[in-house]
């Protein structure tokens, strides 16, 4: 019964930050809304992470790859409207005279937009049968997925003519023929951003909730013992990997959108750390932690950033240590740690009677 | 469940293990053991440790490969050809040693899991369980006990309720055969006495195939029982007659048995 009270909290806490969030634009500068917009976006990777993570128990540490998915296809798109049916800038710089065959299509946004989930999602499951099937699991799956990351930020690099290599894509002018700098469009991505967060935490709140939802945590608590009930892990693990590939793609390509340029250091090993981070830090299996998490240690980089730019490195090690001694729950625990203190002192003061 | 059932064809045979043997690289852990198991029938799997009894159960769920021989379910399937969770759907259910339940959600979700028939991914996302298996599903939660702890988390229940559950799961998918590794390892004579009679009342419907090192209690539920020695089968028969075995009691129950 306890534990129903929680879930109850925790949605309230939900419904709070997405008041927060929408009434931002009212009370802050320009400026601070695109900031916050792009933790939106980190914020919508978070939940991803959180169902395969916090629910069923796998670490992936590669999820830069499927952020940087869909942004790359968000960007294409973007990249050929800028250009206006010449050859991409970058292109013409690396001597391609000609737009590559795998270019083309992308001229067309409903292609691209159906791409930001596609991709994501077909790599995901080659990737998820691939492992899940051979019963890869644990720490070597985690490292797996972090030779995913590297392997696609280095190929980015490489491939110059393709990519814009490690400058990434970037000067775009306009989005579905509106002006990107126009503050309007900004506010409508915003609002954009903060819609799909919504969704998504729905979503992924449904599937929790249901039947499916007890598999994943049932997967988490004892794979063998799922297997032996008649159910197939893989499958369900397949599932969730796959879900979690195609929010970080979309995520990926409304942060292109709001940012303006995507680069081989927004995909790579360092941002996929990152994302790992910011659920820990808010608190996994809860759904809202992970918001909380990408929202909170996003603001405190800007803030540490911009008054103490070379401490901020130091600032989000502490704070992880931090978390994983004393707050195992995240911040969301943060609730528990009255009644927790509560028991402790009063556990204490038994103790001192007796003596 | 559980209605008696007397008219069932009690003498057909469920399982029949013909001649397996199982390596482990080298190691010979099965060799050329036959044993077969008739329907509704309570064998005990008896013998020191080390002597395959685990091992032949985990063969059967599907966990181990057989490198000879052939184990055959309900004679039409050999098992050895399919995967573990398809062996669970045809109707085999397995307990291991410790208990493994899930943590992290309540115990009626524990069993609403158990007791779902379908297993793709939209029934599980979509439908709700029929009121037929909700019915069944109270059903095996007051049979074991579990009924008023229903909203808790298995975190909270004794060794022994841990067990239970995870019986109850186990019945919950309506097996056809149950496998279980020491069940009563880990309990006091009243938790004991209990399995026992959840034991009696749950082959009314299925066989069981019981690892134990309890002799009391094999006493008290066994049909049949077999005593493994090394890999092979020593004897066979019921608990009377291989009590008097000279070689069982020389390798096994001579030393009173093992705890």
């Amino acid at each position: 019964m306890k534990k129903k009270m929680n879930i109850q909290w925790i949605t309230m806490l939900a419904i709070l930050i997405f008041i927060f969030l929408g009434t931002a634009p009212f009370y802050m500068s320009m400026f601070r809304i695109g900031l916050l917009g792009k933790y939106i976006c980190f914020a919508i990777v978070a939940v991803g992470l959180d169902m395969i993570w916090g629910y069923t128990g796998i670490l992936s540490l590669g999820h830069g790859v499927y952020f940087g998915l869909g942004a790359y296809c968000m960007a294409m798109y973007l990249k050929l409207e800028a250009s206006q049916g010449a050859l991409p800038d970058f292109m013409v710089w690396s001597g391609l005279s000609e737009l590559p065959l795998i270019w083309k299509p992308f001229a067309n946004p409903i292609f691209a937009m159906l791409m930001i989930i596609v991709v994501p999602v077909v790599l995901a499951v080659i990737i998820g049968y691939l492992t899940f099937l051979n019963r890869i699991k644990g720490v070597y799956f985690s490292i797996l997925s972090q030779a995913l990351a590297m392997i696609l930020a280095v190929l980015l690099v490489g491939s110059q003519g393709f990519t814009g290599g490690s400058n990434g894509l970037t000067n775009f002018t306009t989005i579905f023929g509106k002006s990107l700098s126009s503050p309007m469009t900004k506010l409508v991505l915003f609002y954009v951003a903060l819609l799909v967060l919504i969704l998504i935490f729905i979503l992924c709140k449904f599937l929790v909730n249901q039947r499916i939802g007890k598999i994943f945590i049932a997967i988490r608590d004892g794979e063998n013992r799922v297997r032996f009930a008649g159910y197939n892990p893989a499958k369900y693990k397949v599932f969730v990997y796959a879900l979690s590939a195609a929010i970080a793609g979309i995520a990926g390509a409304i942060y292109v959108a709001q940012v303006g340029i995507i680069s081989p250091s927004e995909v790579g090993i360092t941002p996929s750390v990152e994302m790992i981070i910011w659920v820990a830090v808010g608190g996994k299996g809860t759904l809202v932690g992970p918001i909380l998490g990408a929202l909170g240690v996003n603001a405190m980089k800007t803030i540490a950033s911009e008054s103490f730019p070379e401490l901020w490195s130091y600032v989000i090690g502490i704070l992880f240590v931090v978390v994983i001694l004393w707050l195992p729950g995240g911040l969301v625990s943060l609730k528990e740690l009255p009644a927790k203190w509560k028991k402790k002192f009063k556990k204490q003061d038994e103790e001192g009677q007796i003596c | 469940m559980l209605e008696n059932n007397e008219s069932g064809q009690v003498d057909d045979i469920i399982l029949d293990i013909e001649d397996i043997s199982i390596k482990f690289g080298d190691f010979k852990a099965i060799k050329h053991v036959s044993t077969s198991v008739k329907d509704r029938e309570v064998r005990f799997f008896i013998g020191p440790n080390g002597a395959g009894k685990t091992t032949i159960l985990d063969a059967i769920c599907g966990k181990n490969k057989i490198s000879g021989g052939k184990i055959i379910y309900k004679k039409e399937y050999d098992v050895s050809k399919f995967k573990e969770h398809i062996i669970a759907e045809m109707g085999i259910g397995r307990k291991f040693q410790t208990p493994s339940v899930f943590n992290g959600i309540t115990i009626e979700e524990n069993m609403e899991l158990a007791v779902a028939r379908k297993h793709t991914l939209y029934s599980t996302t979509f439908r709700k369980l029929s009121g037929e298996k909700r019915d069944y599903m109270n059903h095996v939660l007051e049979f074991t006990g579990l009924q008023d702890k229903r909203f808790q988390y298995p975190t909270r229940l004794s060794h022994g309720e841990k067990q239970w559950l995870e019986i109850g799961m186990i019945l919950a998918t309506r097996p056809k055969l149950i496998l279980l590794d020491e069940p009563v390892a880990g309990m006091g004579r009243k938790e004991t006495e209990k399995t026992a009679e959840l034991l009696q009342d749950m082959k009314k419907e299925c066989a069981i195939i019981v690892v134990e090192h309890d002799m009391q209690f094999a006493r008290e539920v066994s049909d049949s029982v077999t005593v493994f020695h090394e890999g092979s089968v020593l004897d066979e028969g019921t608990m009377d007659s291989v009590q008097d075995n000279e070689e069982v009691i020389n390798v096994y129950l001579g030393r009173g048995g093992e705890q």
